[in-house]
C-alpha cells in the first residue's frame, strides 16, 4: 500500500472511513497503545487493575451523544519531561470519546496564576508574538516578510489569513512607519537566536552573557528550579530591576540567600545593582484577566496604589516613553524600530497612568485610516489598512464605548453578555463538533450549535465557531481550496489544515506523533516498556551546577520526590508568606511521608528531616501521614516524599525552598522543568549550614549507632 | 427580624480555610501564632478567643460500606467549626454582668465593652468555644457577624466560602435544606451522614448546624452537650440537703452535749 506523503498544509493523504486499513491512524493508535494494558498499569504504576478499570469505565460511560465528560488538569500533568505528551493523551481520549466542542466536555488547564492564558495569548513567551504568531527565528526566517509568511501561512483553515494577522500586528506596532515598501517593519522585530526560555537565559546569565534583568510578578530566587543556580546567576548581572508588592527573595539574594549564609557569595563582592520598585496590587490597577476558558474579564481600579506603588502598565509605558525620548535623535539603525514604535496612549490621574482601555482597543484592532474599531476577525486585511494587536482578541472592543470584557449582564447559561471569550465570543471552541456531520445536534440534551436549513446558517446556544453560511453538505476542497471554505461543511477544527482533530500529530510537536511512556529524567526504575529510558527530545541541561542522579536506580537517591502547592500559599509565597493571616495557616516547610518510610528511615513525626538531591539539601519538619502511601512497582516497594514548595528566606514565615532540589530541565515543546517527579534521599535531622558534609557526618553517625 | 443560622455542610468543605481568613480580616482579629502543629494541615488548633472560625482536618479510615473512598483508602475530611450560638447558651446564662446577650437574629453576642473578664462563660460553654483573651482577660468568640447582619449582609465566613459548605440563612429554611441534603447523600451511598444541631440535648438546638459524616466527635461536636444550668435544681437541692445536714448535725451536737452535761 502506497501512502502518499503528507504535506504540512493539508494536501494529499488517503482516507479509510471504515477505520480498518492497517495504516489508518486508528489502527496505528490501537497497535501503539496495545501494550498499555490494565495489567501493565497495575504492575508499573501501582494502580490496582480494578481501580483503573473503574475509572476507565466511569469516564467512558459518561461520554456519548447524551453525555459528555471533561478532563481538568493542573501542573501535576505539565511539569514533566514529557508533559505535553500527557496532555496529548487527554486530547486523544477526548477526541475518541467525542468530548471536544460540546457542552460539558473539553480539556481544562487549571492555571497556576491569574491570566496565564492571557500571558500566552498576548504573549510574554519568547518564541511567539501575540495571537500565537511565531516569533521570527534568526537565519531560519529570512529577512523578507514574504518568505516568513509563506513559511507559516497554511493554505486551508484559519491560518490561511496569516498574512493579515502579522501585517495588522506590524501596523499596530509601527503605524505610519510600517509600509509595504519596508515590509511593514518586519525587520525591526527582534529575532530568536537561541533558547531564550526562562531556563535558557538563566543559564546564559550564569555564563555571564546577560547584563540586566527585569523581574515582574515572578520570584525566581525561590520560585524556579535549581534555586542555587538561579541565585548565583543573579549575582552575575550588572543590574536587576524587581517590581513587587514587598521585598522578595529575588531582590535580596545578595544579602540573605543561602549562598550568602554559606559564604559562597559575599555581598561586598556582588556587583549587581538592585532596583526594587513597589508594585500596585490587583485592586489598585485596571486591566483584563483571561481565564482558562479564554474568557476576558476586565476589572476596574478600586483604590489608588499607596505611596510610590505603580501598576505594570504605568511602568512599561513610562519606561518605553523615556527610552523613545532618549533614542529619538539617535539615527543608528539599532534604534530604528524603537523610533518607529507607536507608543501613544492617553494618560489619566495624578501619576499619568496610561489608559488600559486604549491598549485594549489597540489589541482589538482598528482600521488604519480612520481608526474605526474592528468588530470581527474577518475584517483584518493584509494590505496595511488594518491594525490589530492580537488577532484572536478582535471583537473584544468592537465599537467606541463598548468594552465587552467589562460587560457583566449574563444572558444565558453559557454566560454570553459577561465578558468576552475569544474567538468571536464563542464560549466553547470548535463547537461545530457539537452537531453531527449533517448539522443536527448529536442529542437534544447536549445541543449547542446546529444548522438552520431555513435561514441557511449556523445558529444555536453559542456563537458558532464556524463560517456562518457554510452548509453542512458543502464538499471540502482540500486539494486546491483556500481558507476555511476549503474545509467544507463538516470539519470543525478550523485551525487545522484538514479541519479534523488529530489523534496522530504529524507536524507541530518537537517530540513524537503519539504519546509514549518515558520515565522521568531521574527515576528509581528502568523504563518497563521501552529501552529508551527518558524522552529523548527533553533537555537535561546537565552541568556541574545542575547535576543529575543516574537515570535509574541511583543508590544514593532511593526515593521518589514530588513537589506541589498548598491551598494557603501562592507559588513561592511572595504574596502569602508576607501576610500574617495566611502565614499562620501554614507557617513552616514540611515534608509528607508515609508511616512505612518513616519507619524505614527512622523519622519521627514533628521532628526534622533532611532531603537531598544532587542539586541541594533542604531541611523540613516531618509530617507522617497515611495519605502518603508507598506504591508497589514491579514487585518492589517504592516510597514517595512530598514537599510543598512555598518557602524562602524572606517574609513573616521562612524556610528552605523545595525548588532548590529540582533540576533545571526542558520539556522539548514548552521548555518546562520536571518538578513533579525526581529522586531524592531523606534522612533524620537538620541539614548543616554547609550542606553535604553534614549529611555525610549524620549518616556515618547513624551507622555508628 | 429573621432568626438566622449557619448550616456547615462538611461534605462540601475543601479545607481552603477561606472562612478563617475572611473572619479574621472582617473582625480585625490578629494572627495568633506562627507555630506548625504537625496535626494534618491544621495549624490554628481550635476555635478560641483569636480564632472564631476553624477548619478541622480529619484523617481517618472510613468503615467499609459507607460509600466515598474505597475501604483501604484513608479519608481526609474537613469541617469548619464555629460558635454554636445555642438556644440555651451556657455562656449567656453564666454571665454575671449582662455582657453576653441574645441578638435579634438569634445569635449570642459578647459585648466587649461590658465584659469584665470573670471567665464564668468559659467554663459554662459545652462546646469549649468561648475563651479569654490573654492580653486583657476579656472573653471573645464569634459575633455571628452581628455588624454585617445588621445591614443585611451575610457573615464574612459564609460570604467567602467558595463551595457553599457554609450556608447562612433563615433557620427553619436551612433545617429543611439540611434534611433534603442528608437524604440525598444517604441515597448516594453515604450512609454515615448525619445532621447535628444538638436539639435533643439541654442545649435545645443551635444556630450553627452541621452535616457531618461518621462520628461527630471527630469534628469537635460532642454527642450530648449539656448546659451547666440543667444541674441548677440538682445543685440547689444538694446544697439545701447539705445545709440541712449541717444544721441537723449542729443541733444534734448541741442536744447530745446537753445530755452529757446533765449526766
Amino acid at each position: 500500500m502506497a501512502t502518499e506523503e503528507i504535506e504540512a498544509d493539508g494536501g494529499n493523504f488517503e482516507w479509510d472511513i471504515s477505520l480498518e486499513d492497517p495504516l489508518c491512524v486508528f489502527q496505528v493508535l490501537k497497535r501503539h497503545f496495545s501494550r498499555y494494558t490494565p495489567e501493565m498499569v497495575e504492575r508499573y504504576c501501582g494502580v490496582p487493575q480494578d481501580a483503573f478499570l473503574k475509572v476507565a469505565e466511569t469516564f467512558t460511560s459518561a461520554s456519548g451523544p447524551e453525555k459528555t465528560a471533561a478532563i481538568c488538569y493542573a501542573v501535576g500533568w505539565t511539569q514533566h519531561s514529557k508533559g505535553v505528551q500527557i496532555i496529548r493523551t487527554a486530547a486523544i481520549l477526548q477526541l475518541l470519546l467525542g468530548n471536544i466542542g460540546r457542552p460539558g466536555g473539553g480539556i481544562l488547564a487549571l492555571r497556576g496564576h491569574a491570566s496565564i492564558q492571557g500571558s500566552t495569548d498576548v504573549s510574554t513567551l519568547y518564541d511567539i508574538l501575540p495571537g500565537y504568531l511565531p516569533m521570527p527565528v534568526f537565519g531560519a526566517d529570512s529577512r523578507k516578510l514574504k518568505d516568513y509568511i509563506n513559511k507559516h501561512r497554511v493554505r486551508i483553515g484559519l491560518w490561511s489569513n496569516f498574512d493579515a494577522y502579522i501585517i495588522s500586528l506590524l501596523k499596530a506596532y509601527y503605524g505610519e512607519a510600517a509600509t509595504k515598501k519596508n515590509d511593514y517593519g518586519f525587520n525591526w522585530l527582534p529575532r530568536v537566536t537561541g533558547d531564550h526560555s526562562h531556563y535558557g537565559y538563566w543559564i546564559d546569565m550564569q555564563n555571564g552573557k546577560v547584563d540586566g534583568l527585569f523581574v515582574m510578578g515572578q520570584n525566581p530566587a525561590v520560585g524556579a528550579a535549581n534555586g542555587r543556580l538561579e541565585r548565583t546567576a543573579l549575582s552575575k548581572l550588572k543590574w536587576l530591576v524587581v517590581r513587587d508588592l514587598v521585598e522578595i527573595e529575588t531582590a535580596s539574594f545578595w544579602l540573605d540567600s543561602p549562598e550568602v549564609q554559606r559564604g559562597e557569595l559575599l555581598p561586598e563582592m556582588i556587583a549587581t545593582e538592585v532596583f526594587l520598585f513597589p508594585a500596585a496590587g490587583t485592586a489598585e490597577k485596571s486591566g483584563t484577566f483571561t481565564n482558562t476558558q479564554r474568557l476576558l474579564q476586565y476589572r476596574n481600579k478600586a483604590v489608588e496604589p499607596p505611596g510610590d506603588s505603580r501598576s505594570e502598565t504605568w511602568f512599561m509605558y513610562h519606561l518605553g516613553r523615556r527610552l523613545k525620548e532618549k533614542a529619538k535623535n539617535d539615527t543608528r539603525p539599532r534604534n530604528a524600530g524603537l523610533n518607529a514604535l507607536t507608543w501613544e496612549y492617553p494618560v489619566e490621574g495624578e501619576h499619568d497612568d496610561p489608559q488600559v482601555d486604549a491598549m485594549l482597543k489597540e489589541i482589538n484592532g482598528k482600521t488604519f485610516s480612520d481608526r474605526r474599531q474592528l468588530k470581527h476577525i474577518q475584517e483584518l486585511k493584509n494590505n496595511g489598512s488594518t491594525t490589530c494587536g492580537a488577532w484572536i482578541y478582535c471583537g473584544v472592543y468592537p465599537e467606541e464605548g463598548r468594552n465587552r470584557a467589562n460587560e457583566r449582564q449574563a444572558k444565558d447559561l453559557l454566560g454570553h453578555g459577561w465578558g468576552f471569550s475569544w474567538p468571536n465570543d464563542c464560549r466553547i471552541i470548535y463547537n461545530r463538533a457539537s452537531a453531527r456531520p449533517d448539522g443536527k445536534p448529536w442529542s437534544e440534551r447536549k445541543k449547542l450549535v446546529w444548522w438552520d436549513a431555513e435561514k441557511k446558517e449556523w445558529t444555536g446556544l453559542d456563537n458558532p465557531d464556524y463560517k456562518k453560511d457554510l452548509a453542512p453538505d458543502t464538499p471540502d476542497d482540500l486539494d486546491t481550496g483556500v481558507g476555511v471554505t476549503a474545509l467544507g461543511g463538516a470539519r470543525p477544527f478550523t485551525l487545522h489544515s484538514d479541519g479534523v482533530g488529530w489523534l496522530y500529530v504529524a507536524s507541530g510537536l518537537k517530540d513524537g506523533p503519539l504519546p509514549t511512556h518515558y520515565e522521568p529524567l531521574e527515576s528509581v526504575i528502568k523504563n518497563p516498556l521501552y529501552d529508551q529510558q527518558v524522552n529523548p527530545a527533553a533537555q537535561k541541561k546537565e552541568r556541574p551546577d545542575n547535576a543529575y542522579a543516574k537515570p535509574s536506580g541511583d543508590p544514593r537517591f532511593p526515593y521518589v520526590l514530588t513537589t506541589y502547592r498548598l491551598t494557603e500559599h501562592h507559588t513561592a509565597g511572595g504574596m502569602t508568606r508576607t501576610l500574617s493571616h495566611l502565614a499562620e495557616l501554614q507557617p513552616e516547610f514540611f515534608t509528607e511521608i508515609s508511616p512505612e518510610l518513616a519507619e524505614e528511615v527512622g523519622l519521627t513525626h514533628g521532628e526534622w528531616a533532611t532531603i537531598s538531591t544532587p542539586r541541594a539539601q533542604v531541611e523540613a519538619r516531618v509530617l507522617v501521614t497515611r495519605r502518603m502511601r508507598p506504591v508497589w512497582i514491579d514487585g518492589k516497594r517504592i516510597h514517595q516524599v512530598g514537599l510543598p514548595y512555598h518557602w524562602g528566606y524572606k517574609g513573616i514565615v521562612k524556610g528552605d525552598s523545595a525548588n532548590d532540589l529540582v533540576a533545571i530541565s526542558e520539556e522539548p515543546n514548552v521548555r518546562i522543568m520536571e518538578a513533579k517527579a525526581m529522586v531524592c534521599n531523606v534522612e533524620p535531622g537538620r541539614r548543616g549550614v554547609n550542606g553535604f558534609s553534614t549529611q555525610r557526618a549524620q549518616s556515618s553517625q547513624r551507622k555508628a549507632i | 427580624m429573621a432568626i438566622t443560622a449557619f448550616l456547615t455542610d462538611s461534605t462540601l468543605c475543601i479545607g481552603c480555610k477561606a472562612c478563617e481568613v475572611a473572619c479574621k480580616e472582617w473582625n480585625n482579629v490578629a494572627e495568633d501564632g506562627l507555630q506548625w502543629s504537625g496535626f494534618s494541615y491544621d495549624n490554628t488548633g481550635a476555635v478560641g478567643a483569636s480564632t472564631w472560625r476553624h477548619v478541622k482536618f480529619v484523617e481517618q479510615t472510613p468503615e467499609p460500606g459507607f460509600g466515598g473512598n474505597a475501604p483501604e483508602l484513608n479519608s481526609w475530611s474537613f469541617s469548619s467549626d464555629v460558635c454554636k450560638h445555642c438556644e440555651n447558651a451556657g455562656c449567656l446564662e453564666a454571665c454575671p454582668t449582662g455582657a453576653i446577650v441574645r441578638t435579634e437574629f438569634g445569635g449570642v453576642f459578647v459585648q466587649p465593652d461590658i465584659c469584665n473578664g470573670c471567665g464564668y462563660c468559659v467554663v459554662s460553654c459545652p462546646f469549649g468555644v468561648v475563651e479569654r483573651n490573654e492580653d486583657d482577660g476579656r472573653a471573645f468568640k464569634c459575633t455571628f457577624c452581628y455588624d454585617r447582619q445588621k445591614v443585611g449582609l451575610k457573615p464574612a465566613c459564609a460570604k467567602a466560602c467558595p463551595t457553599e459548605s457554609i450556608k447562612f440563612g433563615e433557620i427553619e429554611q436551612l433545617r429543611g435544606e439540611a434534611e433534603k441534603r442528608v437524604a440525598s447523600l444517604v441515597g448516594r451511598g453515604m450512609k454515615d451522614v448525619q445532621f447535628y444541631d444538638a436539639s435533643d440535648s439541654s442545649v435545645g438546638g443551635t444556630h450553627a448546624m452541621f452535616i457531618v459524616r461518621g462520628d461527630p466527635r471527630s469534628y469537635n461536636l460532642p454527642p450530648k452537650p449539656e448546659v451547666p444550668t440543667v444541674y441548677l435544681k440538682k445543685a440547689w437541692r444538694s446544697s439545701a440537703l447539705g445545709a440541712l445536714l449541717v444544721l441537723g448535725g449542729t443541733i444534734a451536737a448541741f442536744l447530745a452535749d446537753g445530755n452529757r452535761n446533765r449526766r
